[in-house]
């Protein structure tokens, strides 16, 4: 049986490290709180654009933008929105998972799939896994800002306007509430139309100016637009699923050491049972 | 009563205005435009400028817009800007030093990239001057 040193030692190196996990814990709430503040601040923009671009996607348009030509699909592209940091659950693992599965899909297929990477975590899964990594963004920190993801989203554009790419894909984590996240993929190019019954029939838009340069710039604004929710929302689900695995590591810890303590009090009394007894022999011997 | 139509204004930060209004009028890149319900569809680029939206009740509300995208559908208008505020939260002395800063660097005109800053920052300055001087006709109607 361990010491009541031992134990004692155990004990206090638990307690710090449950000290950790709780100030760990409180710092991820606040965070979540003003990250959950940004995802609400965006979503507006992002949902009217969204509902924009799908109008547009119905319209018997005069100029036929790439971006809403259905192509044969010969390869596919993955924009992969992961956190910086670990320590927030299974956030990460799943939603990778999702990915190497939707992935699988598409070679079954004989399609060809290629990533552009936002977050150190997906960065170093795709090192040791391998695979056509085109772009990566990490280190956005807590507030991420649209200026540092255009260039990757760039890379991704480019190579769909050459035909590299057919198809392009978002996955990130969807918030649905504090205790739930769930990996979410969406369809970015080519746009889908909306399911609109009214706006399909034979319409166009009048355009000032021309439609070409309208377009181009609304549809890049349109698909930044989607990647900076997709990051925002993504910083909300780790600071929530930070949360809640510290929470959890708090709580294991303080079981821990009510069961050690436990284990002490007992070696601590055996002990001083069998001195007693020692004493109470040794009188008798004498 | 008259007819209306759904009227959103949102910019990347925040949504401004949702909600049903008689006419919408705008600072499109080709010109001023008034959309009534009922409009042809239309998508335009829009200019720094005001957005002015006549309501139900006949007040009228005014944002100001630093460039951005206007969707009209014949139920629905959607401003997309880049940056907006209420045009009530504009601070005219600050727009005024802001002109004036712009004009004096476009006159020293040191290089080119300075002058075609400048010349953004003076439309920028204008506009929300326009803005503030409308607000300011209003008050007085």
């Amino acid at each position: 049986m361990a010491s009541g040193k031992e134990i004692k030692g155990k004990i206090s190196s638990v307690q710090s490290t449950k000290k950790i996990t709780r100030a760990m814990e409180m710092v991820a709430a606040s965070k979540m709180r003003k990250a959950q503040d940004r995802m609400a601040a965006s979503k507006p923009y992002a949902t009217r654009i969204r509902q924009v671009v799908a109008h547009l996607a119905n319209a018997d348009l005069e100029y036929r933008h790439t971006y809403l030509q259905e192509r044969e699909v010969k390869s596919v592209g993955y924009i992969v929105v992961t956190s910086d940091r670990g320590l927030c659950g299974g956030l990460n693992v799943n939603l990778l998972k999702k990915v190497v599965q939707g992935a699988r899909e598409w070679q079954e297929q004989g399609a060809k799939v290629s990533y552009c990477l936002v977050g150190s975590k997906g960065i170093s899964f795709f090192k040791s896994m391998g695979g056509d990594v085109q772009a990566t963004v990490n280190g956005l920190g807590d507030t991420p800002h649209l200026e540092d993801l255009v260039g990757s989203i760039k890379v991704m554009l480019e190579a769909y306007e050459s035909g590299e790419i057919d198809r392009l894909y978002i996955m990130y984590n969807e918030f649905v509430n504090t205790m739930t996240q769930q990996a979410k993929q969406i369809q970015l190019l080519p746009l889908e139309p909306g399911d609109d019954e009214e706006l399909k029939r034979h319409w166009d838009y009048i355009y000032e100016p021309a439609p070409k340069e309208l377009l181009d710039e609304l549809l890049v604004r349109f698909i930044e637009s989607q990647v900076y929710q997709g990051v925002v929302e993504n910083n909300a689900c780790e600071q929530a699923a930070r949360m809640v695995a510290m929470k959890a590591a708090s709580d294991n810890a303080g079981d821990i050491i009510r069961d050690l303590q436990l284990v002490y009090n007992k070696a601590r009394q055996a002990a001083i049972t069998q001195e007693i007894s020692e004493i109470v022999g040794g009188a008798a011997a004498v | 009563m008259a007819m209306t139509v759904h009227c959103d204004i949102v910019s990347a930060e925040k949504q401004l205005f949702s909600g049903l209004v008689e006419m919408v009028v705008a600072a499109g890149v080709e010109g001023d435009l008034g959309v009534l319900p009922g409009h042809a569809p239309l998508l335009t680029r829009l200019k720094p400028g005001p957005v002015r939206v006549k309501l139900q009740n006949g007040e009228e509300e005014v944002f100001y817009v630093s460039g951005g995208f206007l969707e009209v559908q014949p139920k629905l208008v959607t401003v997309l800007a880049d940056t907006a505020e209420r045009a009530q939260d504009m601070d005219g002395a600050q727009a005024e030093q802001a002109r004036q800063r712009a004009k004096e660097a476009l006159e020293g005109k040191n290089s080119e990239m300075d002058y075609t800053r400048a010349a953004a920052v003076l439309a920028e300055a204008s506009a929300r001057l326009r803005t503030i001087e409308q607000i300011k006709k209003m008050a007085k109607r």
